[in-house]
């Protein structure tokens, strides 16, 4: 109930953010569904749905507006997402069981939109990730196109069957020659280096649409791709033929979509315009980090995850300087 | 970021200007209308004290009011007429709560008393400060940007030597206000006249005067003002169109580039900011001897059929007013605001008068002022905090103060919040977050004062206690010494008595005087006969 002023308000609401961002996937998502198949577009399919039912029952048991809440469209987003980082092909039950996760576990359970410290998308994923590594890492390639799908989606798993013609991705590559003691030199090859240019284009121009319309800032994403960047620099010139160079970090795995579209994830980021940059930063240098010397190929989710957890430290050590005050002391 | 480069201040938003400037230059006057209401308490500060009674026929410029204390403002008749009541009637307030008003019924004459409520000086420039600060006063002139601040009390900076610089704010960037647009297109050299008086006296080094470069007519007007008037040291500026760009301390931060400090005045850094119509008002007072009994008022908004600038008299009913304006173009949805749609306040119907601070009465309906969706929960996305001129944490101000943790939303400067209400403004969740800070404010204000009455009240039992404590001692101080004093008497007599057994005074008190003797004798003797008389009852046996 409004009883004072303001008496102006901007007509754009959560829904029409969510569905800006709904948007801005667009491209990226089509990119996707070229290079790896319909696939794509079965998961989004199977992560939406899912999304929606288990929101819906959860809201319902929570006493809350369903509709209300459905339309938001943050469920939608969380499951777009999701199913934009899964390979296709899984076993039904797989993006299911991810999707269910991501809106119950981590969403609902905390309360709902605007409460979840973590970033439910990439929650689900981490979960498919850890008890299903085997499934995970493997992208059909470009060769998937005319291929029938059906047998696989309701079926056995996709894995064995699709040997014939999939691939590990170029990171899964990379971390597989090196251990076998290949330079990135005699590496280089085996990368399908202009796929991954396109789809970083087609996430790329989605992130600029989300700019120009204001729905993200500029600083997490900036922030995140610097944060790679430096150690990238660093190691590559100290010892090219282990490190990976800028560009192959930036280009590769899931950098520009994270930057632009996970780590922008305005609930379980920081909101300080400093703390944004010390929160970009953060989940950069972890990804480069965990691609680096862990033991998972990709880290944009965990970094992502390991920087939630440090919002609220975060936020409570970058505060605005505010008009008419000296720098504030943190206490 | 990009922010203060562009505006001067960091943060604010840009809004759809709904002006009048258009018709700039067309000002009417409304109509005198049949009873005008004069609430006592239309300034901050002190309400003024009624000098007038019920039946008195006043003149337009007669005082009906004094200013009672230093911040505080007198209120004059703005017409002819006969006083009929001192009463309370609703006012505009955000409370919607009655006040006491004086109720002056018009006799349709308008006459004034003839001659000027203080002499006119030939000189205005040869003026003291203080003879200046007098007129300002008794002229009830207060801040006409809305804030209604007396004036008079912004002119008396303790120490005149430290302004520098004279603000006047022509940014009027709320939207739907243009009445100090069609002010300074109008009135644009007593504005320059008055502001270069006031600089003259307080002493200022420069005037300048911000407008918004969307009013580009009044900056116009305004510049061929200073060059006619030819005063060297008025500058006119153009500033960005952008809300909050006439928030005074955003305005001084785009013109100086200075901040004023957190819970100070902009005098802490030499600046004093005024109203442009303010500049007129004080030019038209020292000049013709007027008190302010009148102003430019917009009338606005969707609901309205004809919006115009009118000039208003103070206490005219604000119904009057939108039907000079050709009445209400419905009654749907209809939302009366006095002020702009961002920091104006709601009024609860049109039967409320117009009071110095009323720039604008925004008629809107669902059109431009439609309610907002319900509130979702904060999704953080932070652009609240892009949006803050004061460079707040406004949504962290939101969880604390909707958590009652109000020490920890005034860690973060919850009092700098000037209420522009940019924020809400921008919130997708339709948080009314303005409403949280008022709140919040209002508590911490309160435990203030419980605090400083339970402060006062320790304090009084302390100083009571320790006068008591005090006064116990001194009694016994004075028992103590008393006692020492006889015991140093005994003493003496003592030794005295040893020295001499037979002194004569000792004598003396042994062989009282002959007057004790007599007195004695008859003691005695009425002694014996009340015994005699007690006797036969029988119950004097022992006497």
């Amino acid at each position: 109930m409004i009883i004072s002023s303001p008496w102006l308000h901007k007509k754009r609401g959560v829904d029409a953010v969510m569905r800006d961002v709904l948007l801005a996937l667009i491209p990226g998502a089509a990119v996707s569904s070229v290079l790896h198949g319909p696939g794509i577009l079965w998961n989004l399919l199977l992560c939406v749905g899912t999304a929606l039912a288990s929101e819906a029952i959860l809201l319902h048991m929570r006493g809350r507006p369903v509709r209300r809440h459905l339309r938001d469209l943050s469920g939608t987003l969380t499951a777009a997402l999701l199913a934009l980082a899964l390979p296709p092909w899984l076993p039904w039950w797989q993006p299911v069981l991810g999707t269910v996760f991501a809106i119950v576990m981590g969403k609902q359970l905390f309360g709902g939109l605007g409460y979840n410290p973590f970033n439910p998308a990439m929650l689900g994923y981490v979960v498919l990730l850890i008890s299903l590594p085997v499934n995970m890492s493997v992208w059909p390639g470009h060769e998937a196109h005319g291929f029938m799908p059906w047998p696989y989606v309701f079926g056995q798993s996709g894995v064995e069957s699709l040997d014939g013609f999939s691939g590990a991705t170029p990171l899964d590559t990379i971390r597989t020659g090196l251990s076998q003691q290949l330079t990135l030199t005699e590496l280089a090859p085996s990368l399908e280096s202009h796929h991954h240019l396109l789809l970083a284009l087609g996430w790329l121009a989605g992130g600029a649409y989300l700019l120009w319309r204001r729905v993200i800032s500029w600083r997490i994403p900036v922030a995140m791709l610097v944060g790679m960047a430096i150690p990238a620099m660093i190691f590559s010139i100290i010892d090219p033929d282990r490190y990976a160079g800028v560009g192959f970090h930036w280009l590769y795995g899931a950098s520009i979509f994270g930057a632009l579209f996970i780590a922008t994830d305005p609930v379980s980021g920081s909101t300080t315009p400093r703390g944004r940059l010390i929160y970009g930063l953060g989940i950069g240098f972890l990804t480069w980090l965990i691609r680096t010397f862990g033991g998972y190929p990709d880290g944009v989710a965990f970094a992502v995850l390991l920087m939630n957890i440090c919002v609220p430290l975060i936020d409570q050590y970058t505060p605005t300087r505010v008009y008419g005050t000296r720098p504030r002391k943190t206490s | 970021m990009f922010g203060r480069k562009k505006a001067g201040f960091p943060g604010g938003v840009v809004l759809e200007g709904h002006k009048l400037y258009g018709q700039a230059g067309r000002t009417r006057a409304a109509p005198i209308p049949k009873e005008l209401v004069y609430p006592l308490e239309q300034h901050i500060g002190q309400a003024a004290r009624p000098v007038v009674a019920v039946g008195d026929l006043v003149q337009r410029g007669d005082v009906l009011a004094r200013a009672d204390g230093f911040v505080s403002a007198p209120i004059h008749a703005s017409t002819s007429g006969t006083i009929t009541a001192i009463e309370a009637r609703p006012v505009p307030h955000t409370s919607h709560l009655a006040a006491t008003c004086i109720v002056l019924t018009a006799d349709g004459k308008d006459t004034t008393r003839g001659e000027p409520l203080w002499p006119i000086p030939s000189h205005p420039e040869k003026l003291t400060h203080e003879q200046l600060i007098g007129i300002v006063r008794e002229a009830g002139i207060v801040g006409l940007g809305g804030a209604a601040f007396p004036s008079a009390v912004k002119l008396n900076p303790k120490d005149t030597a430290r302004v520098d610089t004279l603000i006047l704010n022509g940014a009027e960037c709320e939207p739907y206000i243009s009445c100090d647009g069609a002010a300074m297109i109008e009135d644009a050299e007593a504005i320059v006249r008055g502001a270069g008086l006031l600089k003259t006296l307080i002493k200022a080094r420069q005037v300048l005067i911000g407008i918004e470069d969307q009013n580009t007519q009044a900056l116009a007007q305004m510049q061929a003002a200073c060059k006619a008037v030819g005063d060297r040291c008025v500058f006119v500026k153009t500033v960005a169109t952008r809300y909050p760009q006439g928030g005074e301390k955003q305005l001084i931060q785009t013109l100086t580039g200075l901040e004023v400090p957190s819970e100070g005045l902009p005098i802490d850094i030499g600046i004093v900011v005024h109203n442009v119509g303010t500049a007129a008002a004080i030019w038209n007072a020292v000049t013709e001897g007027q008190p302010l009994t009148e102003r430019i008022v917009t009338v606005t908004g969707s609901g309205v059929q004809h919006p115009a600038n009118l000039r208003v008299r103070i206490g005219t009913p604000i119904r009057a007013l939108i039907d000079a304006c050709g009445g209400y173009r419905t009654q749907d949805g209809l939302r009366l605001l006095m002020g702009g749609p961002m920091m104006g306040v709601d009024l609860a119907d049109d039967n409320l008068p117009v009071v110095k601070a009323t720039n604008c009465i925004l008629a809107g309906t669902r059109d431009d002022l439609a309610p907002p969706p319900d509130p979702m929960p904060c999704i953080r996305c932070g652009d609240c905090v892009e949006v803050c001129p004061a460079s707040l944490l406004p949504q962290q101000l939101y969880w604390h103060a909707r958590a009652h943790e109000f020490d920890k939303a005034q860690t973060l400067n919850l009092s700098d919040c000037i209420e522009c209400g940019c924020c809400a403004e921008v919130c997708p969740s339709n948080i009314p977050l303005v409403q949280f800070y008022r709140f919040a404010k209002t508590e911490i204000r309160v435990a203030d004062q419980e605090r400083r009455k339970a402060d006062q009240a320790r304090a009084r039992h302390e100083f009571r206690a320790e006068r008591l404590e005090r006064e116990k001692q001194a009694k016994e101080e004075a028992r103590r010494r008393k006692r020492e004093e006889l015991a140093a008497r005994q003493a003496a007599q003592k030794a005295a008595d040893a020295a001499a057994p037979d002194a004569p005074a000792d004598s003396a008190d042994k062989a009282p005087s002959p007057a004790v003797q007599a007195a004695l004798e008859k003691a005695r003797q009425r002694l014996q006969a009340e015994t005699a008389q007690n006797a036969p009852s029988g119950e004097g046996d022992d006497a």
